[in-house]
């Protein structure tokens, strides 16, 4: 056939389009074989949340909440301060990871900033020194920290400031790495033309690096929350008489087990979910708007 | 400690023409707070947990202790739970092994069959970990339970025998290991999977590859950076896990960390715990030195 | 606008990292409200000069001058300079108009939303003022970045390739805007490039520099016409190189030997020493006439040549031409119509006018300034 370009002949147009080829089912189902699998895998991540949520409705005839489904209540939701210690161990708990976020977020970004910007002697031991909490196994870190509180003589005190120092040494490493990662990818010649264009220092400091730093920072925080707010090994070790969520938890599986930890566990889960997918859908938007002006 | 290599200061090789280069000064002021943190509350007490593993054993939290160089505590803990770390990084391994073996398909198909739905797919991996972990252990109890639904229908296909459980039984163990540490795997491999250029796929397809030897020969070797990361971020943690076995399994399934936690809370065993919290640090340093000598320091944080 | 006393001087300017030099004992004079080029392949140092002006970059010896105020020590931020990045750097999170703004803002002038304003009009912007860059085609972005960095008012303006990102036909558009926008402002412009078009296009005087110092200096035409230096015959267009024997001087004319042939190259156009020199000559220079017919460009004839490649270019035709001694020359001719192409095979003579070769050092690299793959970026 000849490939000059000419016009399609009007008795074309009287014909038939073309038909798409057939695709066999074998070859949707290997197309979708991995797409399938991958949603399988996580489904079976999100089985325990269920059972979380269902959980949480559980009017336990026994003791424990925990040995299987029973009868649907409402109670739970309604009275979820009840049990004893529940919500102050959830205060204790806020007030931990709030601490800690703030010391970790604040003392990991300067040493971000450090690593990425600045030169010096000797980043392979800082880099090793950072890296190593996030590789050392929590029974280790916990139980070295304790025997130090104890053998200096603190093992009086221990409570909120231990577990705090506790939290904040073992976040540091991945506010470091989360706030690297944005500062490797922000184009330092924007600082340069921040000053270029009679900004000094702290101008462009205030201005520009943490402006652009600031998405990093905020994922750090977070990051540095759950870290902190979810943990239980370490803080086992270094709580002394104090109860934080986790502790409550695994406390209250000796005893009786109330459902209201499920109606905890699954307002977390909610608030969590319903805020990520949120401010995701809020970034699109956002996107999709400034595209179409 | 271990062998390191400092990367070479930028300085010191010649830079292209215009390249910002680290300004040197005063900036790793910056660096001293967050590092006496560090060495205040992680390297000193990691050492002094290594003088610890030294004491003379035969003292006690009431006696006090002496420092007696006793390298015999080391052979004394190998000797006495050599079976705990075989199980524990037994457990382990197999944890990580089928972390990789479902974390693979999933990684791959949020990476290239997900399109529009790449980022809630994403938020969906690490969604499990909104709610605490203690909570997604014990749902786990309930899941397994001698009368649930799991335990009835492995009874109905005859894989498991009418009196055979699940809890309590290291198959427990391994399932809690493997859902706790399963988005640690993926989202390494997620991040790996991602760099890989498409072109270098086609490129493959136009040189006679099928799809699945393209992937053999080009994406899964592309892919092998993630791989090892999440390898590591995997094994590391399982081996030192002692909260699924404690929970969902007996002492017949107890790992390493539980009897670290039993020695220092419940025994006040000093020397034992730390010396066992020594060699299991030292295992996880010898992978991170070997991991470094690969890839060099500067991609560790 | 032009006064003297504030002219940008380098003194000795002088950049080295551990033992290599980017910059390498540089002195230069530009010129009060000049367009002046700093034209050299990637790597010669040209941005790492300008850097140095701007101040973001710390001289390891040398002095920086406007006028008679040695600026050499100050920071970025008190010099009366700025700079048109090479990717633009326009703030990300910040509209067009903070953009634009910014410099102002800093130094405290009053009214800065107007100047902006009006800046942002000027440059044809003005429905653009509310966005961020990331919203702009890349040749608005680049038009932001000149603006942001004019509206200053600087005693000199550096911009940094400022073009390399654009597509060539707004390359060009852009050329001409820069040259009439410096014109009518009369600010001095100091624009680095490794294109040597737009270089020759834009610049009153044009620096080429090559591994840390200057080669040659000069207006375009002179630099083109009469390089000094291997490198720049190549670089700026493209030369043929023929080694040649120096015999004597007959008059104003250097008398060279060709391998066999006589040659005569104007004295004031010989910039060699020594028994041997490169014999160069612009390919658009010579005429390629059929052997023996006597058609001649000038006094200067190579005979024996044989044409090995023809290529249409539109404009032009250009040809390869194999000498006796195994060298190929190259010719371009414009296709007035006045003349039929030339085909394979044809034998020709090559002649062109003594006032159009020029005679460089033998030891020079021949090679030198050429373009070769890996320079293309």
């Amino acid at each position: 056939m000849t490939t000059t370009a000419t016009a399609r002949p009007a008795s074309a147009a009287r014909q038939a389009p073309p038909v798409s080829p057939r695709r066999s089912p074998g070859r949707w189902v290997s197309d979708h074989l991995v797409l399938g699998l991958g949603i399988l895998v996580l489904v079976y991540m999100f089985v325990p949340i269920g059972y979380i949520f269902a959980l949480s409705f559980n009017q336990p005839s026994g003791k424990s909440a925990t040995a299987q489904f029973e009868s649907f209540t409402w109670h739970n939701w309604t009275s979820v301060c009840e049990p004893d210690g529940l919500c102050a161990s959830l205060k204790l708990s806020f007030a931990v990871s709030l601490t800690a976020t703030v010391v970790a977020t604040v003392l990991g970004t300067l040493m971000a900033f450090a690593l990425v910007r600045h030169s010096f002697r000797g980043r392979g031991v800082s880099n090793l020194v950072i890296f190593l909490p996030m590789a050392t196994p929590e029974v280790v870190m916990g139980s070295s920290l304790l025997a130090m509180f104890v053998s200096l003589g603190f093992d009086g005190v221990l409570g909120f400031v231990t577990i705090v120092i506790a939290h904040v040494m073992f976040c540091l490493s991945f506010v470091v790495v989360t706030v690297k990662a944005r500062l490797v990818g922000m184009d330092a010649r924007l600082e340069q033309a921040a000053m270029d264009l009679y900004a000094n220092e702290w101008q462009t400091f205030r201005l520009v690096t943490l402006p652009l730093a600031m998405p990093g920072i905020v994922a750090a925080a977070l990051l540095s929350f759950s870290l902190s707010f979810d943990d239980f090994i370490v803080t086992n070790f270094t709580a002394g008489q104090s109860v934080t969520f986790p502790l409550y938890i695994y406390g209250a599986k000796l005893k009786d087990f109330p459902a209201q930890l499920f109606v905890v566990g699954t307002i977390m889960f909610l608030i969590s979910f319903i805020g990520v997918v949120g401010v995701e859908l809020w970034r699109r938007r956002a996107r999709g708007v400034a595209a179409r002006r | 400690m271990s062998h390191v290599t400092t990367t070479p200061s930028p300085e010191t090789t010649a830079p292209v023409d215009g390249e910002v280069t680290r300004r040197r000064g005063w900036g790793w002021l910056l660096l001293v707070p967050g590092m006496l943190w560090l060495a205040v509350f992680f390297v000193f007490p990691t050492i002094q947990l290594l003088f610890t593993s030294l004491y003379d054993p035969s003292g006690s939290y009431e006696t006090g202790y002496q420092l007696t160089w006793h390298f015999g505590n080391y052979v004394s803990a190998i000797a006495d739970t050599w079976n705990l770390f075989l199980r524990s990084f037994g457990y382990a391994a197999i944890a990580t092994l089928v972390c990789l073996a479902l974390g693979y398909p999933l990684a791959y198909a949020i990476t290239f069959k997900a399109g529009r739905w790449k980022n809630f797919m994403l938020v969906l991996v690490i969604a499990p970990f909104f709610t605490s972990f203690l909570l997604r252990t014990l749902a786990w109890r309930t899941i397994l339970a001698d009368e649930g639904p799991v335990t009835g229908f492995l009874k109905a296909i005859a894989v498991l025998p009418d009196d055979g459980r699940l809890l309590a039984t290291p198959v427990a163990v391994i399932a809690g290991l493997i859902y706790n540490f399963m988005p640690f795997m993926t989202l390494p491999l997620y991040a790996s999977l991602d760099k890989v250029d498409h072109r270098l796929i086609e490129a493959a397809g136009d040189l006679y590859a099928s799809p699945f030897t393209g992937f053999r020969k080009v994406t899964f070797p592309l892919s092998l950076p993630g791989v090892v990361s999440g390898t590591l971020l995997c094994f590391i943690p399982a081996c030192g896990d002692y909260i699924n076995a404690e929970l969902l399994g007996t002492p017949k399934q107890y790992m390493v960390g539980n009897r670290i936690q039993a020695a220092f809370l419940t025994e006040h065993n000093y020397p034992l715990a730390a010396s066992l919290s020594i060699i299991l640090m030292a295992v996880v340093v010898l992978m991170v030195v070997f991991y470094i000598r690969r890839a060099g320091t500067e991609d560790l944080v | 606008m032009a006064d003297g006393d504030k002219d940008l001087r380098l003194e000795r300017l002088t950049k080295r990292f551990g033992d290599f030099a980017a910059v390498d004992d540089l002195s230069l004079t530009v010129p009060s409200g000049s367009f002046f080029a700093l034209l050299g392949p990637s790597g010669c140092g040209k941005t790492t000069t300008l850097r140095m002006v701007a101040g973001l970059e710390d001289p390891t010896a040398g002095r920086v001058l406007i006028g008679d105020d040695d600026i050499t020590s100050l920071r970025p931020y008190r010099r009366p300079v700025n700079t048109v990045f090479q990717s633009y750097a326009l703030f990300p999170h910040l509209t067009i108009f903070e953009n634009v703004a910014f410099g102002l803002r800093r130094r405290g002038v009053k009214d800065y939303k107007q100047k902006a304003v009006d800046m942002i009009e000027l440059v044809e912007l003005g429905p653009y003022a509310d966005r961020k860059p990331a919203q702009l085609s890349g040749g608005q972005q680049q038009r932001v970045a000149l603006a942001r960095a004019l509206i200053n008012e600087p005693g000199v303006l550096l911009l940094d390739e400022p073009l390399g990102a654009l597509d060539l036909k707004l390359r060009r558009q852009m050329q001409i805007e820069l040259k009439r926008i410096q014109t009518e402002i009369g600010i001095t412009f100091v624009h680095v490039t490794h294109d040597q078009e737009e270089a020759m296009t834009m610049a009153d005087t044009i620096a080429v520099m090559n591994q840390g110092v200057i080669e040659q200096m000069g207006a375009p035409a002179d630099l083109y016409e009469n390089p000094v230096t291997t490198f720049v015959a190549n670089f700026l267009g493209q030369s043929n190189l023929i080694m040649s024997d120096v015999i004597g001087a007959s008059g104003s004319d250097v008398v060279v030997d060709c391998h066999g042939q006589k040659l005569s190259v104007d004295t004031s156009r010989s910039h060699a020493a020594g028994r041997n020199a490169w014999l160069g000559i612009r390919p658009e220079k010579i005429f390629a006439g059929a052997a023996g017919q006597g058609e001649h460009a000038g006094s200067n004839v190579l005979t024996g040549g044989r044409i090995t490649d023809v290529s249409f270019i539109g404009v032009s035709t250009q040809y390869l031409v194999v000498m006796p001694w195994g060298q190929e020359l190259m010719v371009f001719e414009q296709n007035t119509g006045r003349r039929a192409v030339l085909r394979n095979g044809d034998e020709v003579d090559l002649t062109w006018s003594p006032q159009h070769a020029f005679l460089l050092d033998a030891d020079q690299d021949a090679q030198a300034g050429m373009m070769r793959p890996e320079d293309l970026e």
